[in-house]
């Protein structure tokens, strides 16, 4: 267990309950302070940032206090000088999710921010360019949320010509 | 009437259907001023590490530079990698990648997969290391249904990565010779590369999406003979590493051009979040192997290398002695291999073998409930990592209690390591853009997935 920065989370799980690593549940406005804490406390790199739709799963298990949203946005960092991990699941919001960018702390979100956008349509204020990334620029939607649909090729097994 | 001209009477509309939009990289002139600064300074978004207003040189006009266009389709970018280059003679100024050109969506994809079938969607993300691809969702569904894996498959799982390792690191040393004009080096890297991939064939029946590692175990026990094997493998490769050494490693041309070209600090490396070879190159001893070890990693000996200038030669001397290393491990792989099950006994997640459905209602049963529904994962989310050719692969996964992962995330080491290109290729001239490319080693499947 590695000690919490000063600046307290409203929830903090622990590897026992999640079976994990300790995640941290910040409010929007905490989070950009508890990263730039964190990195303070020796966590020199950001590994990932990717987003989340919780809009067929909603009733998710998140400490008490933690109001849970839609979509979240998940940071995990990694401490190379003290071999930890640590993650970050901060509330985005439910109609439009938005929250601040970590480009200033980790340059190297950019490119994991620009895919959380382009595939959850989550906004990342601050960040220098905030373009889609993996989709063609004139896409609609944002495929990875739970209400847009998965395209299939149908498949016929009966009533297909013969081989004569 | 406009839908009957011909498509070279109307340029502009070719222009549009071509382009990206905000996604390239914008002339000076449409460019904001802060932006064009970042990029100009060397770190195509990097702020607050390197750059030095001295070399931010906002005077220059567009009509000094020139943008060109580098990929989709070129040769040397190993896949659909398209970079903007933004060019003053023969010096690259600003460079942008683009990328999403093999993208298939392939996190949604593994949203709709059992986490029996999951495996083989994975396998394709990363095509050179498909086994660690397979290996990193695996330990993920493992950890989230917390059940043990036996002896036997760890250390099988071990000694197949380190082989597929061993694969990767030749196609990269194939494909850097090539693009640096040594032929031979590509025909002997894949050449060697065919005997990993044949021991693959014998063992689990496919070349490169092997489906070989799954959640419980391994697909099928090793081979008869397997020993002798993979003595044959390993001496054929460690010899030849050597002639390599004596073709590449002190050949004029070749140092000229990777000895002191594109070099990185661990600053900016660390800030960039690379890792792997890259990571290494510049004196980062990290290697999830050793740091955090996962499988049986604390119980073989072998070294990490480690660079010391962060350049493309160090980059080069880090991945053909890890082809060594590799090697070592699968030695010693060989003489521990413990005897036992290859996967978990635990009927929820593994098959009943072929006999038993005859005569074992329950048997039946569970074959039958594994793969047309598949097992029920607890739910909650985890991220687990190891490590790949090309740094740390980390998979994330939020389960429901379903049969299906809710979400499937894959950190690929790929696309976090092609944000260091810009920063790599600022100052150098345009033919160095290629040894940047080849040593950064972007696999393009596992950038877009």
């Amino acid at each position: 267990m590695i000690p919490l920065p000063p600046l307290a989370p409203p929830g903090v799980l622990t590897a026992e309950a999640l079976a994990c690593d300790v995640a941290c549940f910040p409010t929007p406005d905490q989070y950009v302070d508890l990263v730039a804490a964190f990195r303070a406390d020796g966590f020199e790199m950001c590994v990932d940032v990717c987003g989340v739709d919780y809009l067929d799963h909603f009733e998710r298990f998140v400490p008490e206090g933690v109001v849970p949203t839609r979509f979240e946005v998940v940071v995990n960092l990694l401490s190379l000088s003290k071999k930890q991990r640590v993650r970050i699941r901060v509330q985005a919001g439910t109609e439009s999710p938005r929250v601040d960018s970590l480009f200033h702390l980790y340059p190297g979100t950019e490119a994991p921010e620009r895919e959380a956008f382009d595939l959850f349509g989550i906004l990342f204020d601050g960040h220098p360019d905030l373009t889609r990334i993996l989709m063609p620029e004139d896409w609609e939607g944002h495929p990875l949320r739970k209400d847009y649909g998965v395209g299939h090729v149908p498949i016929q097994f009966k009533e297909a010509p013969g081989p004569r | 009437m406009s839908d009957s001209t011909r498509v070279a009477d109307r340029p502009e509309r070719l222009t549009i259907e071509t382009s990206e939009g905000a996604q390239e990289l914008t002339t000076r002139r449409d460019t904001a001023t802060d932006e064009l600064g970042r990029e100009v300074g060397a770190v195509l978004r990097l702020d607050g590490v390197t750059l030095d207003p001295r070399q931010v040189d906002y005077e220059r006009h567009d009509d000094e530079t020139m943008i060109i266009n580098m990929g989709p389709a070129h040769p040397s970018t190993h896949g659909v990698l398209r970079l903007m280059l933004e060019l003053d003679g023969e010096f690259v100024l600003r460079t942008k990648s683009v990328i999403g050109y093999l993208h298939t969506g392939m996190e949604k994809t593994g949203e709709t997969l059992s986490y029996v079938q999951g495996g083989t969607n994975v396998t394709r993300m990363d095509y050179l290391s498909p086994v660690i691809n397979e290996l990193s969702y695996s330990m993920t569904v493992e950890k989230l249904l917390g059940i043990e894996v036996p002896e036997r498959a760890v250390w099988i799982r071990m000694m197949m990565s380190e082989l597929n390792r061993v694969s990767s690191h030749l196609v990269w040393m194939a494909t850097n010779g090539m693009d640096l004009g040594s032929t031979s080096m590509m025909i002997y890297g894949l050449r060697e590369r065919e005997l990993i991939l044949a021991f693959f064939e014998k063992t689990a029946g496919l070349r490169l999406n092997l489906n070989y590692v799954r959640p419980g175990g391994v697909a099928a026990d090793l081979p008869d003979g397997w020993q002798d094997d993979i003595e044959v493998i390993c001496n054929t490769i460690e010899e030849r590493s050597y002639e390599y050494d004596q073709l590449l490693t002190g050949q004029p041309i070749f140092r000229n051009r990777l000895v002191g070209v594109a070099p990185i600090t661990a600053e900016e490396a660390l800030a960039l979040g690379l890792t792997g070879p890259l990571l290494r190159s510049t004196g980062v001893p990290w290697d999830l192997r050793r740091s955090m070890p996962y499988l049986a990693y604390d119980q073989v000996d072998f070294d990490v290398i480690v660079g010391t200038y962060g350049d493309n030669f160090d980059r080069y001397a880090i991945r053909l002695n890890e082809i060594r290393e590799s090697l070592r491990i699968v030695r010693q792989c060989v003489e521990k291999m413990p005897p036992g099950d290859y996967r978990s006994q635990d009927p929820k997640v593994t098959p009943p073998p072929r006999q038993r459905i005859g005569e074992s209602m329950e048997a039946l049963i569970h074959h039958f409930k594994l793969f047309t529904e598949g097992f029920h994962v607890p739910a909650g989310e985890v991220y687990s990592a190891v490590e790949s050719p090309r740094g740390e692969i980390g998979c994330y996964m939020v389960s429901d209690g379903g049969p299906k992962p809710y979400r499937i995330h894959v950190r690929a080491p790929s696309f976090i390591n092609l944000q260091a290109v810009p920063l790599l290729m600022r100052g150098g001239s345009m033919s160095d853009t290629i040894t940047v490319i080849s040593t950064v080693d972007p696999v393009m499947g596992e950038v877009d997935r």
